[in-house]
């Protein structure tokens, strides 16, 4: 842009401003039962003493987080009062004055200047090249990719979610461990781990980076203390003598396999898979239609349900698959530590990992994937064409969890502006060695406007409408699932073959 | 990054800040028996759809003039029955006859939305973007920048996409027309200039100046038989697109003259409302509605605006650059917005067109003119319940435009084209930084009009003066508008002969 080039880092503010105007604009958009979520967690972290925080029941959204995001929760909830009092009593279910509205989405855009100090912070890792026109820096593009990320705005500032600042929290401590301030790194994914322990996806990319570096190189003590500190404040003192309770509420096994969407993962292509072999079974007579059981994966509810033909799938195998296919990762760094470069790819497969494996895993949790793989997108030009793959197909793959037709142009709309930010730029970045995105890739891609057209528009026209509803949401995830699914090989793939460049980079 | 990249990436953003307004509240929403602007285009769609033409702007038992009766021209009513053709697919109950009044649900909220979003799309965003990449200076960056920064000019969104018009359309249609011209293709500038009012009678505002720049080009063409057969080909044009546009109407004589009646309802008043123009101002201190009679009133309006229009439309007249004929759209219409009849204050908005047409050149009196036209309609935009929008995109504009056209440092005496005033305090004040105090009273009027927002939402009003807030609104915009008429004259009027040419003469 036509902006001054006297400060070298307005450019930075301009977009942080820009993108928290969007977020106030969507103030008065479609909020989801998340909205509610929080509110009842104000009111019970403001109402009820510490001791009854985990066991309070009267709303069906119980406190399913971490203690630290409960105090975080208790820390809002005084400014809060300032609002609206009547949000913090606990029996008022479903209370959504303009007021509370107003105050929680703010919460939201305040809390979200920690994901942009973290992202000036990642900014700095990056290596500069001068004397490049603003719209080409890595930097610059970098923090158009994660400040401007269409899936952190519509899933924090829409269907509401604090994921900003929580993603800041990560993305400081990734920084951290670039910069070499190893401790801080560490001290900052406990906290993040006490957040939100959905994080426990990419722990054991830190638990073997550190033990790996740290613990079993460098003579000193203090290093040594880094993995006991971690599990010092896993067990924090904040809740005494309520781990049991609190554990069973953090992890809810009761839940299925897959969520009422099922997220782009393997078990979307297993459970596709499950009930194409049924339907073939019965044709061919294979199968007594009698014995199967009634399979109801998408009835809407979220239920243990069984497979028809293929085993079921317990909680178990799950756990067992996703440490099967992160292992070789982890392998890989302990041998042969990229430093903070190969902690990254190592973070994304983990994540990457336990999303395509997991157990009731959310859509949402696409995230934890596709931000960090940003930093790692403007470093090298394979990253960048895996990232434009996994971004664009786990984007997409969002578009579910707004359903309501007022917001239906904004995600497109935002996608689209999303998707063409991140080509264009990506692509200037890396004019040299031809293009980003093969053909097969490209088709692949392109195959979204059809299906976004069919799933939202020419299908609810149809007759097939009220007797399949789920067939849209089922189309979405298989067809995202196999771009993700590749994604996921093909970043294996790159940090099993970087072995070629670890002899050049130092250990740290 | 590439240039297409680059506008797409504006475009949809500019998109998104429309669409996130319409989530707001609509003009009249929930306020029975009259609602609003927003049910009177409601009412439109169904009294086209289910009458004869004939009876569109009678009134009969039909058609109720009292109840939103149509006081658009024709092309308005042409647009309201396509709607209307498109609601009836949709849900029949939205334009059924009587029954349908007063409907309100979300879902044809959002058809209606979406109306506007689908023309704006296809009349005014490409206009702009046309505009910007044939007439801006500056490289592919700065037109891109600008175009972004007109995109996101608060008060059109504000009133389209929250109070709840088509502006963009008439607008937008304004705005081919001085492409039009620009480009040198004058028959399809008249075309879409005489659509455009077809569209609104507003556009008579803009009226004189594309009169005088079309005559001023003729005459330059020489005294011949090329700039009479010219001056012939524009006017047919002209007539031939008004007699296709009121075609229904001609078959009885009594029909064009009682939708002139609607068009210009002359019985209704010096002003109506809270409006930042002279009247208005002046009633603050004498109360001109009730001393001077209706035949007073309606000569004191015409001499005052033929007095500020003369000057800007004979300089146009004598030298019709594309420039020239900016300022001249600039002046005219706030002139008439100032001293005119029966003036509206959304009909600023008016000259806030031809204001963005010189964003590019005098960006920062540009942005000031701009969010003082937004600050204008505070009241009408509180009443809507559209105060977050309005703060945001007003503040998102102004941060824009400061940084991306560098209004602030574009600022020299001659870069704000200063040439008069400098002359006038030559003689006494020879070393005043006028650029300095132009920057100074800029910041001060801004920090004037964010308090006066302030106390507008937050304070009550004593009880003696329930309309204290709206009055000091109109009365300081007012005094700003005036401010700018003399500004946008004096930039006319004084335009020294330049050595490189500003823009294409045709």
């Amino acid at each position: 842009m036509a902006a001054p080039m006297t400060n070298d880092q307005s450019w930075f503010y301009a977009l942080a401003l820009g993108v928290s105007f969007l977020k106030c604009l969507l103030i008065n958009a479609y909020h989801s039962t998340d909205f509610e979520v929080h509110r009842n967690w104000l009111a019970l972290t403001h109402s009820l003493p510490v001791s009854q925080w985990y066991y309070e029941a009267t709303s069906e959204w119980t406190l399913d987080y971490p203690p630290l995001f409960a105090w975080f929760e208790y820390g809002l909830s005084h400014i809060a009062c300032f609002f609206d009092k009547e949000m913090l009593v606990v029996p008022n279910l479903n209370y959504a004055s303009p007021a509370t509205v107003l105050f929680q989405r703010l919460s939201v855009i305040v809390a979200d200047v920690v994901f942009f100090y973290a992202v000036k912070e990642c900014c700095k890792c990056l290596r500069e090249d001068k004397g490049k026109d603003l719209l080409g820096k890595p930097s610059f593009i970098l923090t158009g990719l994660l400040l401007w990320n269409f899936g952190l705005l519509i899933v924090d500032h829409i269907h509401f979610q604090y994921n900003g600042f929580l993603f800041g929290v990560l993305l400081l401590s990734i920084a951290r461990h670039c910069q070499n301030r190893h401790f801080e790194g560490a001290f900052l994914f406990s906290v993040l781990l006490n957040l939100k322990h959905i994080y426990l996806y990419i722990a054991p990319a830190y638990g073997i980076y550190l033990l790996r570096c740290f613990c079993f190189t460098q003579n000193s003590s203090d290093q040594i203390m880094q993995p006991l500190f971690i599990d010092k404040s896993r067990s924090s003192l904040f809740i005494k003598g309520q781990l049991p309770q609190v554990l069973s509420r953090l992890f809810p096994f009761k839940r299925g396999l897959c969520h009422a969407y099922w997220a782009p993962n393997i078990w979307a292509l297993y459970n596709i898979a499950d009930k194409a072999f049924s339907i073939l079974g019965v044709k061919f007579r294979l199968l007594d239609i009698n014995k199967l059981p009634k399979a109801s994966m998408t009835g809407g509810l979220v239920q243990e349900f069984q497979h028809s033909v293929l085993p079921s799938v317990s909680p178990l195998a799950t756990l067992v698959c996703t440490l099967l296919s992160i292992l070789p990762a982890l392998f890989k760094i302990w041998h042969r530590p990229n430093g903070a470069r190969g902690f990254l790819r190592c973070l994304v497969i983990c994540a990457l990992g336990s999303f395509m494996f997991g157990w009731h895993v959310h859509e949402k949790a696409i995230l934890m994937a596709i931000l960090p793989l940003s930093l790692l997108a403007v470093d090298s030009r394979k990253d960048a064409g895996i990232f434009l793959m996994l971004s664009v197909t786990g984007h997409y793959s969002l578009f579910p969890l707004l359903f309501t037709t007022q917001e239906l142009p904004i995600k497109i709309f935002l996608m689209l502006l999303f998707t063409i930010f991140s080509l264009a730029s990506l692509k200037t970045l890396f004019r040299k060695g031809g293009a980003l995105l093969n053909p097969l890739e490209v088709t692949y891609l392109l195959g979204l406007i059809p299906l976004e057209l069919i799933c939202e528009f020419v299908y609810p026209l149809t007759v097939w409408q009220k007797t399949f509803p789920f067939l849209p949401l089922m189309l979405t995830s298989v067809y995202c699932a196999l771009g993700v699914t590749y994604a996921f090989i093909r970043l294996y793939n790159s940090l099993l073959t970087c072995s070629d460049t670890t002899k050049k980079t130092k250990m740290q | 990054m590439e240039n297409w990249s680059l506008i797409s990436l504006c475009v949809l953003l500019g998109l998104t800040a429309r669409w996130a307004v319409s989530f707001h509240s609509y003009s009249g929403a929930g306020k029975p028996p009259m609602f609003g602007d927003y049910e009177a285009q409601r009412h439109w769609q169904e009294v086209t759809y289910n009458l004869p033409v004939h009876e569109w702007y009678f009134n009969t038992t039909n058609n109720d003039l009292n109840y939103w009766g149509l006081d658009y021209p024709p092309l308005t009513a042409y647009h309201s029955l396509v709607c209307a053709y498109v609601a009836k697919l949709l849900n029949p109950e939205w334009v059924e006859l009587y029954a349908s009044r007063g409907y309100e649900s979300h879902s044809h909220k959002l058809f209606m939305r979406a109306t506007v979003l689908f023309t704006d799309i296809l009349i005014y965003i490409p206009a702009v973007l046309l505009y910007c990449f044939y007439f801006c200076d500056g490289s592919s960056k700065q037109k891109v920048a600008t175009a972004f920064c007109i995109l996101l000019y608060p008060g059109l969104i504000l009133i389209d996409y929250g109070h709840f018009q088509y502006n963009s359309v008439s607008l937008g249609l304004a705005l081919w027309g001085i492409l039009g011209l620009g480009l040198g293709w004058d028959l399809f500038g008249s075309l879409a200039f005489t659509l455009a009012l077809n569209y609104k009678q507003m556009e008579l505002y803009h009226s004189l100046p594309f009169f005088c720049y079309l005559l001023g080009k003729c005459i330059k063409q020489g005294l011949t038989w090329r700039g009479f057969f010219h001056l012939f080909k524009i006017s047919m044009t002209v007539l031939v697109t008004f007699a296709l546009c009121w075609m229904p109407f001609l078959s009885d004589p009594k029909q064009p003259l009682q939708v002139l009646h609607r068009l210009f309802p002359v019985g209704r008043g010096l002003f109506e409302d809270k409006v930042a123009n002279t009247w208005c101002s002046l009633n603050v201190l004498i109360k001109i509605k009730t001393l001077l009679s209706r035949e007073t009133q309606l000569f004191l309006s015409f001499a005052l605006t033929l007095l500020f229009v003369l000057p800007s439309s004979l300089k146009l007249l004598s030298k019709p650059t594309l420039w020239q004929f900016k300022l001249a759209l600039v002046n005219t219409s706030l002139a008439f917005f100032l001293f005119s009849f029966q003036v509206h204050e959304k009909s600023i908005l008016l000259v806030a067109l031809p204001v963005c047409l010189v964003f590019n050149e005098i960006p920062l009196i540009a942005t000031w003119f701009l969010l003082t036209s937004t600050f204008s309609m505070l009241p009408l935009l509180l009443k809507d319940g559209l105060l977050l929008p309005y703060v945001v995109t007003s503040l998102a504009f102004l941060f824009l435009s400061l940084y991306l056209l560098s209004a602030l440092e574009r600022s020299t005496e001659e870069e704000l084209r200063l040439g008069l005033y400098r002359k006038l305090t030559q003689r006494w004040l020879p070393k005043l930084n006028l650029s300095r105090i132009i920057k100074w009273k800029f910041w001060f009027s801004l920090a004037a009009m964010a308090a006066l927002s302030f106390t507008s939402v937050w304070l009550k009003p004593p009880a003696k003066l329930p309309d204290l807030f709206p009055v000091l609104v109109s009365v300081l915009s007012f005094l700003h508008f005036l401010g700018f008429i003399i500004y946008f004259n004096q930039v006319q009027l004084m335009e020294p002969q330049r050595k490189k040419s500003q823009k294409k003469t045709n």
